[in-house]
């Protein structure tokens, strides 16, 4: 019992030093020529970044607030565009079609417009679960990895080979394995159309993304595992604490910086998923939309008009964005000063 | 209390196989067998008979390389050759450039003092983080109007969106773990921050430059999404192709052929991974994880 209060009381991990006062000076002195070699340094980054981000972005944000050319079902003439004012993201948002009359009408089931809430809901399901999956089985990886014994390297070589493997190729390859004749199906004794039902198309999809990310998520996570000093481990030892107790106590609060690092890198990183449902279930899971993600459906409306797709993709971002958003305010997942606080820790 | 712990005590005398011992075993290998199995399986059926594609012996079995040269033939409309060269080119040409360009904000992230760093740092990290698929629809229009749909050039500008953010971070981490003494000395010694850069840090950062390029190569090498609404026929790239290979029956999926075409395209990357293991693992970890 009165282990877990003397864990709490434990010293804390060695923070990052603060610089010596003599370096501190020396640093203060070069900053003013610094900061014009930096301004020089950085200069091509930013300004290529602003040319192939930069650009296309406000591009499609224009472009979003522009009529697709197309026939006017109000009356029956080609329109060349124009201002749509926010029709394309009311069409999505709020699941506005243009009626025959000229009036707006729910879209029909069916067309693109009226997948918008489903594709959300796909995305938003496939990051909940991978993520999920991810860190419970990246956990279990890293602390495997993490104890020292012979053959480790060939441990962390497996581990690198899904991570390897373009996703294009991982799903073909999945693509195979779950075929109706496949080794998934003969292996489990079963029949299930993997790439056909609606749910088993879903989990195959789960199922390839897991196995191919989840030594991605191991790997952050040991990172953050092999800073942690053997001292505490052993000071929770003689304070009584069992395996568990170790686990939740010392564990899981020195690497939550890295942990959380993780979680927001494959969350962002899912919410944007495209190859392997696009390749693995043909973008719909048996002709539906079962695994049409936002990303997919952005891709499926390209070719029914550009503008429209546009602000598709910017409500994307703008979700993404939100997300990680979130994740920095609100769970502290800050990346910016993670990286900066290491760079600190090893001057 | 004590019997679930299984700390090594110091007194022990000699290796025992314990229950725990055996247990940790088995964990490494359920994980050996999670990440190889599905790979394995590629390259296995890669090799066997059209015939044979849906026998589950473990083992090769009908060996043959008829596999890899339908994959490489292109009388049914496959051209993996000339994607290979394409992802090349491609994969190449953005490393080039990610890394010559990344290089310079590299150092002055992890090295400089200067006003406005963490929106700098804020922003490449952004940017890696930022949805392909947002920068595909104005992308397309643009290549389309400019005729640029088929060139290397609307696939290269593109993958620097991911690759440079990417080499940005990989390599501050990198340079940030090198001894401050090492510039100390070389200001000390009369060099100014750009000498001290070009002929202290640089040739001590190479390996961590070796890795960062191979890693932005990679990431370029898998990319998808925008190749395969931004290429032609004549530049399609790998991924592109694989995804698309056909068959000689239209509703017949040409299995062994498409694993001969991935184990291809894979088996060199897992082969350099390997080799490279110490160091990619160093800089897929660098990215701000070691908190």
């Amino acid at each position: 019992m009165s282990a877990t209060t003397d864990l709490q009381t434990a010293p804390p991990p060695p923070e990052s030093r603060p610089p010596g006062p003599d370096r501190a000076a020396g640093r203060r002195r070069r900053i003013s020529g610094e900061g014009r070699l930096a301004t020089f340094l950085v200069a091509p980054t930013i300004v290529l970044l602003a040319v192939v981000i930069g650009y296309p972005v406000v591009r499609a944000v224009v472009m979003s607030f522009q009529k697709d050319p197309g026939l006017d079902p109000a009356t029956g003439l080609f329109t060349s565009g124009g201002s749509a004012g926010l029709s394309n993201y009311t069409h999505w948002v709020l699941q506005q079609c243009t009626s025959a009359t000229g009036g707006t009408k729910a879209c029909p089931p069916g067309t693109l417009g009226a997948q918008f809430w489903d594709s959300v809901g796909t995305t938003v399901f496939f990051t909940v679960v991978t993520v999920s999956i991810e860190v419970v089985l990246g956990m279990w990886m890293a602390t495997v990895m993490n104890r020292s014994f012979r053959g480790r390297a060939l441990l962390r070589a497996s581990v690198l080979v899904p991570w390897a493997i373009p996703t294009a190729v991982t799903a073909k390859l999945w693509y195979f394995i779950f075929a109706y004749d496949g080794v998934a199906n003969r292996v489990l004794h079963t029949h299930i159309l993997w790439t056909g039902d609606a749910w088993a198309a879903r989990f195959a999809v789960i199922i390839a993304d897991v196995w191919k990310t989840t030594p991605f998520v191991a790997l952050l996570i040991l990172a953050g595992l092999q800073v942690i000093p053997a001292e505490v481990y052993e000071a929770a030892h003689v304070d009584g604490a069992n395996a568990w107790q170790r686990f939740v106590r010392v564990t899981l609060p020195m690497i939550r910086p890295a942990l959380m690092v993780a979680v927001l890198f494959r969350a962002l990183d899912v919410l944007r998923i495209y190859d392997l449902p696009a390749i693995l279930t043909g973008g719909g899971g048996g002709g539906g939309h079962a695994t049409t993600t936002l990303s997919i459906l952005v891709v499926d409306q390209i070719r029914q008009g550009f503008n429209r797709a546009a602000a598709l993709s910017t409500l994307t971002f703008l979700f993404i964005f939100a997300v990680a958003f979130l994740f920095v305010r609100v769970l502290g997942a800050n990346a910016v000063r993670t990286q900066q606080r290491q760079q600190k820790g090893t001057i | 209390m004590a019997t679930t712990t299984s700390l090594p005590r110091p007194t022990r005398r000699r290796p025992v196989l314990t229950r725990s011992a055996v247990r940790g075993y088995l964990e490494v290998a359920a994980i050996v067998v999670f990440c190889l199995a599905p790979f394995y399986w590629m390259i296995v059926t890669a090799f066997r008979q059209v015939g044979y594609t849906f026998d589950t012996t473990p083992w090769p079995t009908h060996v043959t390389l008829e596999n890899f040269r339908t994959a490489f033939s292109t009388s049914l409309g496959n051209h993996l050759g000339r994607a290979l060269v394409n992802s090349i080119i491609i994969g190449v040409c953005t490393t080039v450039l990610a890394v010559l360009v990344g290089t310079f904000a590299a150092y002055a992230l992890s090295r400089l003092n200067f006003r406005g760093k963490e929106i700098v740092l804020g922003v490449v990290l952004g940017a890696s983080m930022f949805p392909g698929v947002a920068l595909l629809t104005p992308l397309f229009q643009l290549f389309t109007n400019i005729h640029w749909i088929g060139s290397y050039q609307a696939l290269i500008i593109p993958d620097i969106s991911f690759a440079l953010p990417l080499t940005v971070y990989t390599l501050s981490a990198f340079f940030s773990e090198m001894p401050w003494e090492l510039e100390d000395a070389a200001k000390v010694d009369g060099c100014s921050p750009g000498q001290a850069f070009r002929r202290i840090i640089l040739p001590l950062a190479a390996p961590g430059l070796f890795t960062t390029a191979i890693l932005a190569f990679i990431s370029s090498w898998n990319e998808f999404l925008l190749a395969s609404e931004l290429s032609s026929d004549k530049t399609q790239p790998i991924t592109v192709a694989i995804a698309q290979f056909t068959g000689s029956q239209p509703h017949q999926e040409p299995y062994t052929a498409v694993m001969a075409a991935g184990t291809i395209v894979t088996v060199p990357l897992v082969i350099l991974v390997l080799v490279l293991q110490r160091r990619i693992v160093a800089g897929l970890t660098a990215g701000g994880v070691k908190g």
